[in-house]
């Protein structure tokens, strides 16, 4: 079927580097979540989140779904940070 | 190789928890829940993979190309954008926690107080 | 239960799991190999039958247009559920936006911040409403539409410009929006049952082209609504947590 698949059209990328690709991806992605869980301080955690949702990102298009990569790129990159970094600035205010 | 993937989601699954069970700091358990949540969308997206595949859009491709699987696409599509928002009412619930009892170390939230 | 017990009953259950996850993954057909009959099914059936090349979004909206009903009704409630929790505690008042932007000694904003922000707040809005208005050609969608366009107003935050984007986005207004998004999404499923068809069946015309932007039925509409909640619904959210860091105060301070 791959054979047909790639008899037929162009667009099909050659299997072999697509799997090494998705493979250096995976093991960015999992050093990734382990180094967000291992930072401690919340501000920094949040940058590393950023770091973290591009890497995903970048997976979501190697496993060809681009409409889940848009979506994690606004939602992981932008917003989720917004929102965890203005939670922290609240929470800080009150301890002055 | 062929398991690798799934590998990864137990890796990315157990540091998340790991994170939870051993964190200090309230927000810092929240960002690892999204660590935990975001397992779930490479298990989805892993599960419907086809070898050699395009993506499941037909307007610039002849129409019955092979294509990976769109329902799971679908899935962590709407998946993504709504525990974003559920995470934002798990930070109202921190920052709330915080006016009240002026800590923000789960390990001495431990029990509720009226 | 000391942290340190915390950490080795947890290091104990983990491998538990591990141990069953992995003999679970011995049985797996393997990465790659996809041998459900659903997804071959939609992929060949899909064009043909909704006239939208965008075979994840006709399955979002239309096959399984019921969960993403679900699913938007999870944002909606998230967005009520933290205008409720930060509501005022006792002995908290609002201060004024005005009041409060005057004597916040913060450093101001750099110009080049100011100037690359409010230049890409207008081309990012009608980047967002490309995006949730060709749902059924292109790998866009209302999700992603929605979350850009209210990236956009939080660029009006971030360029020192609280009190436009306090109006901006009025929260009455933005409430508004978000329950007719919510709303125009059920009430097309509504028509369907109406015109006496089953609950979110596709009753509009289908159009010519396959892709185009007027095609696909109720596909492109409810894209458009779904846009305008999940848009709506993270300004709302925004908003108030920007509201709490800024105008909330205790009153003895």
């Amino acid at each position: 079927m791959i054979a047909l698949a790639a008899a037929h059209t162009p667009y099909t990328v050659p299997v072999v580097m697509m799997d090494v690709l998705q493979v250096t991806i995976l093991v960015l992605v999992a050093a990734g979540a382990t180094g967000v869980v291992l930072t401690r301080q919340p501000v920094r955690q949040v940058v590393a989140l950023s770091v973290y949702g591009l890497l995903l990102a970048v997976l979501f298009l190697a496993f060809q779904a681009p409409d889940v990569t848009l979506s994690e790129l606004t939602v992981g990159a932008v917003a989720l940070p917004a929102i965890l970094l203005l939670a922290l600035a609240k929470m800080r205010k009150r301890e002055e | 190789m062929s398991v690798f993937p799934f590998v990864v989601v137990a890796w990315i699954l157990g540091v998340g928890l790991y994170g939870i069970v051993t964190s200090r700091h309230l927000v810092h358990q929240i960002v690892c829940l999204i660590v935990v949540q975001s397992s779930t969308y490479v298990l989805l997206l892993g599960a419907g993979y086809v070898s050699g595949a395009v993506a499941p859009y037909f307007f610039d491709v002849p129409n019955h190309t092979p294509a990976v699987d769109p329902v799971v696409q679908a899935l962590a599509l709407t998946d993504v954008v709504v525990e974003a928002a559920v995470t934002a009412l798990l930070l109202s619930f921190a920052i709330q926690a915080h006016k009240r009892f002026g800590t923000v170390d789960p390990h001495e939230l431990v029990s509720l107080k009226g | 239960m000391t942290p340190a017990t915390r950490r080795w009953v947890f290091l104990v259950a983990g491998a538990g799991l591990a141990a069953f996850y992995l003999w679970g993954l011995t049985g797996l057909p393997g990465f790659g190999s996809y041998p459900g009959p659903y997804g071959p099914t939609i992929l060949r059936l899909a064009v043909a039958q909704t006239h939208a090349t965008g075979v994840v979004s006709a399955v979002n909206f239309e096959y399984r247009g019921f969960d993403t009903v679900g699913e938007e009704f999870i944002l909606f409630a998230a967005a009520a559920g933290i205008s409720v929790v930060l509501r005022h505690l006792r002995g908290e008042r609002d201060r004024s936006a005005v009041d409060e932007a005057a004597d916040r000694d913060v450093p101001a904003t750099s110009g080049a911040v100011r100037m690359v922000a409010l230049l890409l707040a207008g081309p990012v809005i009608v980047a967002g409403w490309w995006l949730a208005s060709h749902a059924q050609a292109n790998p866009s969608g209302g999700f992603q539409g929605g979350v850009v366009i209210a990236t956009a107003f939080v660029l009006l935050y971030l360029a020192g410009e609280f009190l436009v984007f306090k109006r901006v986005s009025p929260v009455a207004l933005v409430e508004v929006v978000e329950a007719v998004g919510a709303a125009g999404f059920v009430a097309t499923g509504l028509t369907a049952v109406l015109l006496g068809m089953p609950y979110l069946k596709n009753f509009l015309p289908l159009g010519q082209y396959p892709g185009a932007v007027s095609s696909s039925g109720t596909i492109a509409l409810i894209s458009f609504f779904v846009g305008l909640e999940v848009a709506a619904a993270f300004i709302l959210i925004v908003g108030e947590l920007l509201e709490q860091t800024l105008l909330v105060r205790r009153e003895d301070t």
